[in-house]
């Protein structure tokens, strides 16, 4: 990864595009692209809104200064080349990044694009009130420097040894400093038209944009590459589900992409079988996984600010955690549950490549005798032969809860049978996603809260480096009734030697160093089963026969290189 | 119409579905959650007639449980609807005082839009009763309520005209000149002369809470995945409709046999009650 | 006449108003967080400014009347200023959607088009359906069409639509390949060829919406038009010998109009709130779909606006019901 970053950042004006042999002969050539996002998007600024949808669908207009390629890396996209210490764009001091835009730019507008630009959209999200979705990614910039009209500085407040936070990937595109420049703070809202209708730099203009419904984009005359794109308009739909979308690509070739298919795999695959399309997948870092909680829960309704939380007397002892991972067959779950769309994973970060630890394989086959004897040597037996095992009259039942969802309920089903057969007795519970997933710090049912002794969700790293995400895990990251709730080390797990290492992951600038570090943290967390990653969850989509060009990609927006997109010639 | 001594085909149906669903755990033992990993998306055979779904769970099974949940549903529901209406329908139809405030109320739930308001209790109420009563016993109670407070001022209505006609009726004078208490006066010589009216509109709100329960899961605001119901086990069937019709077709046919069946009961009480 | 019709108009607005409360409440007393559908990659400091420049961190009363107030002036000073050019709306603060910061108002008006082109057209074809079907299965009372006719209803309303719908679509859009299993919102009538196209998507939810209306209104209908047929008249203009057809048409039908149409503007307002699920299943993005779309997003102004608007349409519906009996029924009780 790191010579190839290098390789990258070393030459010079690197072509964006590498172009196909049959690329078409003009711009617009191939007429309509139908795109099916059967949840539409609600606004076209990504800055207002951070889901998913909604930064997708701007990514065809608005453009950052790099973006991440199927693979995870970064790739310079309005920027000249990737800034790194090696090529002076990351100072010595870790405490600036200068990007160089690539001349000649223009808005679809025609004016050209510069750094002001650059320094005007860090304002405009930073700006108080706006209620901006992405300020995390600039918190740490104190001031932005425009040298040149193609130069611009981002100063930290501390030592960044990753800096390719702000304007990097889709969530952080450059908006027109002349078009949002009224929408600052709290007019943010108000500026419908300009949220519906960004003057972007991507292959695409919004023509007609209808929240929630459909969009119309035809392409834009000042899009810097000539000849692209080979569509003339696209049309995006929503509204239906993953089935009606699906259907409309692979079985009646109506459409000719559809997002986020998030189907049975027998579903799928029986889709797929028409011949009329092809069912694509990428990988991120978004794991499917347990939490166990260390902690004995509070009891419903006692008072939750006094008492320090108690340590779970079985949860506490590591072999009740080894033989709950052991008893899983996480082979059996992923095909279940995702078939394509998922692979068994043994780590909390699986990817990018150099970041994957390899020390935990083997994980995923599934060893019920072999959790037995783990039970068994650490003193749990089922001394009163009612089919639970217990030491020191606790037994080994636990609460096991999850968001309402069909493939979670269908793994907790799983598990609770593999469990019973190592003589655990397991109680199922789900709650609706809006309250689990929900920030209400009063509600007893909220994944901080972890009001049970198993939990079952989803949770990803936002980008290719795990520093924030690892950091999840340290100690004063726990959530408790003194800080209200707040906090992702749900488990209440704390290891000084974890939280050195990550002090030491956070004045690592060297990728190479980064990505060792970043492994040992992922190898504490999963052997000591603090977390139970059970399945790498990717992104399905499928696109049309008829449609070339598509390379998914779920670390960046799947519409990444829509330019690049044709119709195939028969 | 047809004789009203005699049941119609659609009343045979409604047997037919009841006895399947009461009879059913008896003749056919096997428990609805059992998983065959063995035999996932399997198709009918002697083990499984009907197959198995994505879990290898028998679709026999399923179809039983989920029909006493529907069942269930729509008893409940129509017991707290006509529960509700024949309270408010008699109250207004013997107390002149209380007529006019009830009647405004039930023009005013007349005037709510009733399926919006079922689905924000429905998605917005289910996790606090979920955790009050637990995930089943908690979403079964959310059902049923709302579906029963949506669906009583029908039942009120006709009761109030009912009761209204009963009492410029002479036993009813007599029976107030005898000094009868009005708990008496509805128990001996009000109810059962509004039981028909009764009835028929007990039967339409069982029918129209099997459909209520099925729209709601197919919004995916009805009972949790592992606890199936007819409604729940269509949403889940119709993707599959290409390779395995049979797992939406005998939910679905089960549920219109079901509400045809009361329907055609709701009709055959009203002749029985007024034959022409 | 225009006395009655004043005085229903003047009991309708209380009503409105303690809906609207009521609307309020049930909204109100619910948990859920509309930012619970964002990444979990946000972190919570910045959920907070987000819930605070939503207006969310105010407290209920408050909200109450500045949506009363927006209901009530701001959104009709919009619509004049719209139309008439005035500037009275100008600094007042709409109803904004949670989800797309768009004034809730201006995205009812992009649903209406879709929901009024193919619920709508349902509707008419769905009740036209009934009467024809109400008026010849009670003529021909007791025969085999009869029973047909009442058995066809009894399937249209025994089954679910959704269920309905996806035979239809595996029938004639995967299986016969005849008809698209998508509405497209966006698609512009310009020819003869795009009519085409626009018939052709249409076909599926008209006919599964219509099935439903036809199924649910047939019952009355035909109960209408028996009752209308055993009346004294009736008997005797047969005894005349005027000819069955005139019977049927000129007297039974016109005397069953008062029932039928009472029964057609009662049902009208389901246009908007009744087709949700069939909405969902096509892609039609209508009101249906925007109200369940915003439930799931927890974008409350948008919930709370579209049944209010629903609510003030059934209202005006049980009016215009109440005017057309005053008018058309004879019986002095109701004048």
């Amino acid at each position: 990864m790191l010579a190839k970053l290098i390789a990258a950042a070393l030459l010079p004006c690197l072509p964006v595009f590498a172009l196909a042999e049959n690329a078409p002969a003009r711009r617009g050539a191939d007429g309509m692209l139908r795109l099916y996002y059967w949840q539409a998007p609600t606004t076209l600024n990504p800055y207002l809104s951070g889901g998913i949808k909604d930064v997708e669908a701007a990514s065809m207009i608005l453009e950052p200064l790099a973006r991440l390629d199927p693979e995870g890396e970064m790739i310079p996209w309005l920027a000249r080349e990737i800034p790194t210490l090696e090529n002076g764009g990351i100072a010595a001091d870790l405490r600036s990044i200068t990007w160089h835009l690539r001349p000649g730019l223009t808005w679809s507008d025609g004016s050209p694009v510069t750094s002001g630009d650059v320094k005007f959209t860090l304002e405009y999200c930073m700006a108080a009130g706006s209620g901006c979705a992405q300020q995390a990614k600039f918190r740490d910039v104190i001031a932005v420097d425009t040298p040149d009209a193609l130069t611009a500085v981002l100063r930290f407040a501390a030592p960044k040894p990753f800096p390719y936070g702000p304007f990097v990937g889709p969530q952080t595109p450059l908006l027109q400093a002349a078009q949002f420049a009224d929408c600052l703070g709290t007019r943010a809202a108000g500026c419908t038209a300009a949220n519906f209708g960004p003057i972007g730099t991507g292959p695409f203009r919004a023509v007609d944009f209808r929240p929630g419904d459909a969009a119309r984009f035809d392409t834009n005359p000042a899009y810097r590459v000539p000849d692209l794109p080979a569509f003339e308009t696209v049309l995006l739909k929503g509204g239906g589900d993953a089935i009606t979308a699906g259907r409309a690509v692979l079985v009646t070739g109506e459409f000719d992409y559809a997002w986020n298919l998030q189907l049975g795999p027998d579903v799928l695959e029986a889709m797929a079988s028409k011949g009329k399309g092809q069912v694509v997948t990428a990988f991120s870092t978004l794991v499917e996984r347990m939490a166990l909680n260390l902690r004995e829960p509070m009891p419903r309704g006692s008072s939750t600010n006094d008492a320090k939380p108690i340590p779970h007397p079985a949860m506490a002892d590591v072999a009740v955690r080894r033989a709950l991972a052991m008893s899983l067959d996480r082979n059996m779950m992923t095909q279940i549950g995702y078939g394509a769309a998922g692979r068994v994973t043994c780590n909390i970060v699986p990817g990018p490549a150099a970041y994957a630890s390899r020390a935990n394989d083997g994980c995923a086959a599934q060893d019920i005798p072999g959790a037995q004897a783990v039970l068994t040597d650490a003193g749990w037996t089922d001394d009163n032969g009612n089919g639970v095992r217990e030491r020191d009259g606790r037994e080994l039942r636990f609460i096991f809860q999850t968001s309402t969802n069909a493939v979670r309920q269908d793994f907790q089903v799983l598990a609770k049978e593999w469990w019973r057969q190592i003589g655990v007795e397991t109680e199922l519970r789900s709650t609706d996603a809006s309250v689990f997933f929900g920030t209400d710090a009063d509600n007893p049912d909220t994944l901080q809260r972890f009001d049970a002794h198993i939990q079952m969700y989803a949770s990803a790293s936002d980008g290719p480096d795990p520093e924030a995400y690892l950091s999840g895990w340290a100690c004063d990251n726990i959530p408790n009734a003194q800080n209200g709730w707040q906090g992702r080390n749900v488990g209440g797990w704390c290891d000084p030697a974890y939280d050195a290492l990550l002090d030491q992951l956070s004045v690592t600038a060297e990728l190479d160093d980064r990505a060792a570090l970043a492994r040992t943290l992922n190898d504490m967390l999963v052997q000591n089963y603090i977390v139970v990653p059970l399945v790498d969850r990717g992104r399905v989509s499928a696109h049309a026969n008829t449609l070339e060009g598509v390379r998914m990609n779920a670390w960046d927006s799947e519409l990444w290189n829509i330019a690049e997109w044709r119709r195939a010639r028969p | 119409m047809r004789s009203p001594r005699r049941p119609g085909p659609g009343v045979l149906l409604l047997g037919a579905a009841v006895a399947l669903v009461l009879l059913g755990p008896s003749l056919w033992p096997m428990p609805h959650s059992a998983m065959d990993l063995d035999a996932l998306n399997a198709p009918a055979s002697l083990a499984h007639p009907m197959g198995t779904d994505q879990l290898g769970r028998d679709l026999v099974a399923r179809l039983i449980a989920g029909g006493r949940v529907s069942l269930a549903v729509a008893l409940a529901a129509a017991l707290v609807g006509t529960g509700i209406g024949l309270a408010i329908g008699i109250a207004a139809g013997m107390s002149r005082r209380l007529d006019a405030p009830l009647m405004r109320l039930t023009d005013i739930f007349l005037c709510l839009p009733l399926l919006p308001l079922l689905l924000i209790a429905a998605s917005l109420f289910r996790a606090p009763l979920a955790a009050a009563l637990g995930p089943e016993a908690g979403i079964f109670t959310l059902i049923t309520l709302s579906i029963g407070a949506t669906s009583w001022m029908g039942t009120a209505r006709v009761l109030r005209a009912e009761v209204r006609s009963l009492m410029q009726r002479e036993f009813i004078a007599a029976a107030r000149l005898a000094g009868i208490g009005p708990a008496q006066m509805v128990l001996h010589h009000i109810l059962p002369n509004v039981a028909s009216a009764l009835s028929v509109s007990a039967a339409l709100a069982a029918a129209s809470a099997i459909l209520m329960e099925s729209a709601l899961s197919f919004l995916g605001l009805g009972f949790p995945p592992d606890l199936p119901s007819w409604g729940r086990l269509i949403y889940e069937g119709t993707p599959h409709l290409g390779t395995y019709p049979g797992r939406a077709l005998w939910p679905g046919a089960m549920i219109a046999a079901t509400v045809i069946g009361i329907t055609c009961l709701g009709d055959a009480l009203r002749n029985l009650a007024a034959p022409r | 006449m225009r006395f009655h019709a004043l005085r229903r108009l003047a009991m309708a607005l209380p009503t409105l108003l303690v809906i609207s409360v009521l609307i309020f409440a049930l909204l109100e007393l619910a948990p859920g967080d509309p930012m619970a559908q964002l990444p979990a990659s946000i972190p919570e400091q910045v959920r907070a400014d987000m819930r605070a420049a939503l207006g969310l961190d105010r407290g209920a009363p408050v909200r109450y009347l500045l949506w009363l107030r927006q209901m009530l002036v701001v959104e009709p000073s919009v619509a004049l200023d719209g139309l008439l050019g005035t500037n009275l709306a100008t600094g007042s603060p709409r109803i904004l959607s949670l989800q797309t910061r768009a004034p809730v108002m201006s995205l009812i008006a992009q649903r209406l088009p879709q929901t009024l082109v193919v619920v709508g057209l349902a509707y008419v074809i769905g009740t036209a359906a009934a009467v024809a079907l109400g008026v010849w299965s009670a003529a021909r009372q007791g025969t085999a069409l009869d029973r047909a006719g009442t058995a066809i209803a009894a399937m249209g309303y025994g089954l679910p639509p959704y269920f309905t719908a996806a035979v239809l679509i595996y029938i004639f859009a995967i299986w016969l390949g005849w008809l698209p299993t998508v509405y497209d919102t966006t698609h512009r009538v310009t020819g003869w060829d795009s009519a085409a196209v626009q018939i052709r998507q249409m076909i599926l939810p008209v006919a599964v919406l219509s099935l439903q209306t036809t199924a649910q209104i047939t019952r009355y209908t035909r109960a209408a038009m028996l009752d209308a047929l055993g009346q004294e008249y009736i008997r005797t203009a047969r005894a005349k010998g005027l000819p069955r057809r005139r019977v049927l048409l000129d007297h039974a039908l016109r005397n069953s109009w008062v029932a039928t149409l009472t029964v057609i503007a009662l049902g009208a307002p389901q246009v908007f709130a009744g087709a949700i699920i069939t909405e969902q299943i096509f892609g039609v993005n209508g009101i249906g779909q925007l109200l369940i779309q915003s439930l799931h997003a927890g974008d409350l102004p948008v919930v709370q606006t579209v049944t209010m608007l629903i609510a003030v349409l059934i209202v005006l519906a049980n009016l215009a019901a109440d005017l057309i009996i005053a008018r058309i029924d004879p019986r002095p009780e109701h004048a």
